[in-house]
């Protein structure tokens, strides 16, 4: 039986790290995810998880720290939000091509100028070229969901990458909601041991972990890399498959609402997700067939797939919760139009940008979109290259 | 048709709308509803207007906006009818309680002619008279349950009950203070 509970995106994660009892947790508080290594620290402090808790004075050492743990052969995770990302910068690139299977909760916040702590994807789009692979969650069910699994899908020997679990800052961080949970038993049972095959504590195989690689062997590196990211799709869902077993939750690389047969339709990621539904289901009411591609997994990006849920639809919004300042649109309008390209889809498409640095969307936002969209799929306006949700005039 | 009933809470910073906000949900969490708790966040700082909101309903809740047309309103602190416009997008089926010393008469000409329900409570009283301190919290908790009738009354103390024994385990000597807050004001309302 799960355990019926409420609880906010952080307790949700922080949970779930108390479930695991992973070895090691180095952090820097910075808001909003600072609620997950404090969590975590008094769990550790009332003698709840063995976890060994490393206190550091930067991002950039939170990451250090969490990176020779990792490469020493433990379990190791940190949290982090915007700026910290940012400070981590240089060391995303490193843990992803010396291949360690560490874990990051983020808790997505907008990247500062003009400083601001609320929710955008600028954090980690900003980070989406770094190796890592990328998961996002709707509510804090999917937060702690994607938590469990993310373990075993960056420490199977065909993947080896660090994992980036992401959710939206305040909106699902601190937000409280009812969540099922998994008994802690299986949660563990799930999870498993982690046994390294190589590692630096390994006194019977010595190893060299980042060492500098002349130009005959950097572009090989990465050639790997790639790789290990196109095997996460298969590992992504045969451990969504498995998690099903224990939860009762179907997982894939991205869920579609009401797409099957549907005209016009949002790509949309995190927790505005769950808002495009309901005005989903109104306009469903009024006979108008809208639906919602809502993307999970954007790292490894499952492109073809995408491409092939969507070439039904007479128009499509891709909604981006960053700007890339191509001045042609954000990195999932980009990513998804590409993909269609490549398909051989040809569908009306525009690129909005919403939410940014906290903008809030509702009901009425996802509604304004899919008029646009009826109008696009009818030839009554002509689908802009992007376009804005919720600008004040 | 709404599916959820929509809190708005008006506070000022340090006075526990927020916390408030989330001890609604977690009551209502515990009669086995679905339930959403969650503040607007900005450059808060003590005493600045903060606001706070709850979904409450039967199906789980999927919107994750801010609340622009809530059924009700709690405003636990009265100064701030004077610079925040409360009743904004406020249903006329629904109501509005205000934790206020004046009477309804001297309050009403604040509400930008709203139509619906108008509460009244003074937290002050009640708190001064069973916890002998000033914590608005629990009168005006257990004021919104009783004008929103969100839950019957009996099972809204039993469950805070519970929920008192659990959060103040190391200091049970402020249970039944707590408790006599929220009897009192579930009469004191009007």
């Amino acid at each position: 039986m799960s355990i019926r509970e409420r609880m906010s995106g952080n307790e949700a994660v922080a949970y779930a790290i108390k479930q695991i009892n992973p070895d090691v947790m180095p952090a820097f508080p910075i808001t909003p995810s600072t609620e997950i290594p404090q969590m975590v620290s008094t769990f550790i402090a009332n003698g709840e998880i063995d976890t060994e808790f490393i206190p550091v004075e930067s991002e950039h050492s939170s990451m250090s720290a969490t990176m020779g743990a990792s490469a020493a052969g433990a379990r190791a995770l940190t949290a982090t939000s915007s700026c910290g990302l940012a400070y981590m910068w240089e060391l995303l690139y490193v843990a992803a091509s010396d291949r360690l299977p560490l874990v990051l909760a983020l808790v997505n916040r907008a990247l500062t100028g003009p400083i601001n702590i609320n929710c955008d994807h600028s954090d980690s789009m900003g980070a989406r070229d770094a190796g890592w692979i990328q998961i996002y969650a709707e509510n804090n069910q999917e937060a702690y969901d994607n938590f469990i699994q993310s373990f075993r899908i960056s420490e199977h020997p065909d993947v080896m990458l660090p994992f980036m679990a992401c959710q939206d800052g305040f909106i699902t961080s601190h937000a409280v909601e009812n969540i099922e949970l998994i008994e802690t038993d299986k949660v563990k049972a799930f999870v498993g041991d982690y046994n390294p095959e190589n590692y630096l504590l390994n006194a019977e195989m010595p190893m060299a972990v980042g060492p500098y690689a002349t130009s005959p062997f950097y572009m090989e590196t990465k050639m790997n890399q790639r790789l290990a990211m196109k095997n996460a799709k298969k590992v992504i869902l045969d451990v969504a498959a498995e998690f099903e077993k224990i939860s009762g939750r179907k997982y894939g690389f991205f869920e579609e609402y009401k797409l099957d047969d549907a005209e016009v339709a949002i790509v949309i990621m995190g927790s505005a997700a769950g808002t495009t539904k309901d005005a989903i289901d109104a306009l469903r009411a009024k006979g108008i067939k809208a639906g919602l591609l809502k993307i999970r997994v954007f790292r490894p990006f499952p492109g073809e797939e995408i491409a092939e849920a969507l070439k039904n639809v007479k128009a499509v919004a891709i909604l981006d919760r960053a700007e890339s300042f191509s001045a042609c649109g954000g990195p999932v309008g980009s990513e998804v139009k590409a993909a269609m390209f490549d398909a051989g889809v040809n569908v009306k498409a525009v690129n909005y940008f919403y939410g940014i640095g906290g903008r809030d969307y509702t009901v009425e936002s996802a509604t304004s979109v899919f008029e646009d969209l009826m109008k696009i799929a009818d030839g009554s306006m002509e689908p802009e290259n992007f376009k804005y949700v919720g600008l004040r005039k | 048709m709404k599916k959820n009933i929509e809190i708005r809470w008006h506070g000022r910073g340090g006075q526990g709308a927020k916390t408030a906000a989330l001890l609604l949900a977690d009551v209502a969490f515990s009669t086995g509803m679905h339930v959403q708790g969650f503040p607007e966040y900005g450059p808060e700082r003590m005493g600045a207007p903060i606001t706070a909101y709850n979904r409450i309903g039967h199906e789980p809740i999927r919107v994750h906006s801010n609340i622009y047309n809530p059924d009700f309103v709690v405003v636990v602190d009265e100064t701030l009818l004077h610079s925040v416009d409360v009743t904004k997008g406020l249903s006329e089926d629904g109501a509005i309680v205000i934790n206020t010393t004046k009477e309804k008469e001297e309050i009403l000409p604040l509400l930008n002619g709203y139509k619906g329900g108008v509460y009244i409570i003074d937290a002050r009283k009640v708190s001064m008279a069973t916890l002998g301190k000033y914590f608005p919290n629990s009168p005006m908790l257990a004021s919104i349950v009783k004008v929103s009738k969100i839950m019957d009354e009996e099972v809204f103390l039993t469950q805070m009950e519970e929920s008192y024994k659990h959060k103040f385990a190391k200091k049970p000597e402020v249970i039944e203070g707590n408790m006599n807050a929220l009897k009192m004001a579930l009469s004191e309302v009007r």
